[in-house]
């Protein structure tokens, strides 16, 4: 009830399909008729002199995945970091599946996950063991039986008893990914899950990734830097430039209001700070 | 929400805490270098000291009547030493695996990784002072164990202060990274001279003796000297020492949890670097 009524006092604000900027405050069109999953309003993180996140305000509906897009140093990260708990605000409010962060993120942390290029999983311990100790952290019931679902899903099983040290970018980043559904999170965080990885690979990634969505309704946010796999993945985009909001919208719609062909040339235009095609 | 998970959210989780012991556990045996770590510097301290208390039982009529207070002051010492060195080893090792990102986006609660890191270090503190007092029974004549139930007061009182210390050396870490990785080595060697291990307190100056008297090891180590040379349990130093340390671990906590607080705020966690 509080989110339907935080929705419906923000819902006045709403200026879509008209071809103009959305502002960074007004809650996207994927949220209408449903819960948000995140409810950003008005975050600003402010780092001794550098605004890393510059008052973004933004709904995430349950049951999407959405596409945090910006060049580097664009607020990407601790917009991310912001939503796990993990980097406190200078103000502005979070709230994730209903709870708000940081107080009461040890209400929802067992239905969230993650996965992020700035974080390891343990080199020494094998893949096994590492599941184990994570999925005992999330408290996952049958475990044994997890672990070995995990592995035949995301192909893991010719080196589930070998050092996490000892395998290729593109296995630890399975192992990553399985980690960051061990406990099959309602809502999964990702930073750049493809970095690094051959276009094979981040296309296997990828189709795991639309799949889980599907099969269990759950909420995506990925920070990326790859416009092909945003455009593939992403029912909704939110381009960051510079710690602010400059706009937010299904792929599709984007790319006809910058009269642009793909995500990486509306992309170079943000960047370039060109001044886009307004739509009729 | 996911049904596979068992919910409960507020509660101190003994399965977390068993979940980051065998992670460590599991380190620990995957790795035959920080096995022998544990056990060789002990091991080389009381060959050391148990040779050099030999040498000076013979020249010293003092020593002779006091026999065994320098081994056993080592073996007192390595229980502080060694005790916060295996809390602040464990955390560092999350450092070092770029892990805490891991571990402080799932549930584990900091209460909770503090309690699985004073487990671990009793675990380490076992496997490397146990063989040590072995060898000061073997080659020394020197039973540690011969101290009986007084044992039980020094150990508590050391590895509490051990503990605190820890906490807070780890809190400064998680705050400013891997650069204040050497506190974690060194802070313990600040409290080694005013904590009096091999000398009584009366050695020190005045002005300093009361410095001394604010940290809980020296009543510990001015117990055993009393034990071992007087042959009398001291039980009002013993109960000094609890009090100050329920003081120093409640205020290592507080620190701890501010500087995790501050790593949030500063944006540290995710990084963890120099």
């Amino acid at each position: 009830m509080r989110l339907l009524s935080q929705w419906l006092n923000d819902a006045h604000m709403q200026q879509r399909g008209t071809g103009q900027a959305q502002a960074p405050n007004q809650p996207p069109a994927a949220d209408q008729g449903g819960s948000a999953a995140i409810d950003v309003a008005h975050l600003v993180k402010v780092y001794k002199t550098t605004r890393a996140v510059d008052d973004i305000s933004f709904r995430i509906a349950r049951g999407s995945i959405t596409g945090l897009l910006g060049g580097n140093g664009a607020g990407k990260t601790t917009t991310i970091a912001m939503i796990m708990g993990l980097v406190l605000p200078t103000s502005g409010r979070v709230s994730v599946l209903g709870a708000k962060i940081p107080e009461q993120r040890y209400d929802v942390l067992g239905r969230m996950n993650f996965e992020s290029p700035y974080v390891d999983m343990p080199m020494r311990l094998t893949v096994r063991q590492n599941l184990t100790i994570f999925g005992r952290l999330y408290a996952v019931q049958q475990l044994r039986e997890r672990i070995d679902q995990l592995a035949a899903d995301l192909d893991l099983k010719e080196f589930l008893d070998r050092s996490n040290g000892k395998l290729s970018a593109g296995q630890k980043t399975r192992v990553a990914l399985a980690k960051a559904l061990i406990n099959e999170p309602d809502l999964l965080l990702l930073d750049e899950p493809t970095a690094s990885l051959d276009p094979d690979t981040a296309d296997w990634v990828r189709q795991h990734l639309e799949t889980y969505r599907k099969t269990h309704n759950a909420t995506i946010l990925l920070a990326s830097h790859n416009m092909l796999e945003v455009e593939r993945l992403c029912d909704r985009v939110i381009i960051m430039k510079r710690g602010k909001i400059q706009d937010d919208d299904s792929p599709e719609a984007i790319m006809a209001r910058y009269n642009r062909d793909t995500l990486e040339e509306v992309f170079l235009d943000v960047a370039r700070g060109r001044v886009r095609e307004e739509t009729p | 929400m996911s049904e596979i998970v068992s919910h409960q959210p507020r509660a101190i989780s003994l399965q977390r805490i068993n979940a980051m012991v065998l992670r460590y556990w599991y380190l620990l045996m995957s790795s035959w270098p920080r096995l022998l770590e544990l056990i060789y510097w002990p091991a080389l301290q009381i060959i050391t000291w148990g040779f050099l208390q030999n040498y000076i039982s013979q020249a010293s009529g003092f020593f002779a009547k006091a026999g065994g207070t320098l081994i056993g002051a080592v073996i007192l010492w390595d229980i502080l030493f060694r005790g916060q060195l295996g809390f602040s080893i464990s955390f560092l090792e999350e450092m070092w695996a770029r892990n805490l990102g891991n571990l402080m986006m799932s549930p584990l609660k900091p209460i909770e990784f503090l309690l699985s890191l004073m487990i671990m270090s009793l675990i380490r503190l076992a496997i490397g002072v146990i063989p040590m007092t072995l060898m000061a029974l073997f080659f020394f004549g020197f039973n540690f164990y011969a101290i009986g139930l007084p044992l039980i007061a020094f150990f508590c009182n050391l590895i509490f202060t051990s503990w605190s210390v820890g906490v807070f050396a780890s809190g400064l870490v998680l705050r400013n990274g891997l650069g204040a990785e050497s506190i974690v080595w060194t802070l313990m060697f600040a409290v080694m001279p005013l904590a009096c291990i091999y000398y009584p307190v009366e050695v020190l100056p005045a002005w300093l003796q009361v410095v001394a008297w604010t940290l809980p090891p020296t009543y510990v180590f001015e117990g055993m000297r009393a034990l071992l040379i007087d042959h009398v349990f001291r039980a009002d130093l013993m109960a000094w020492a609890l009090v100050i340390n329920a003081i120093l671990f409640a205020a290592s906590f507080a620190v701890f949890l501010a500087l995790l607080q501050s790593a949030k705020r500063n944006g540290s966690l995710l990084g963890g670097g120099e």
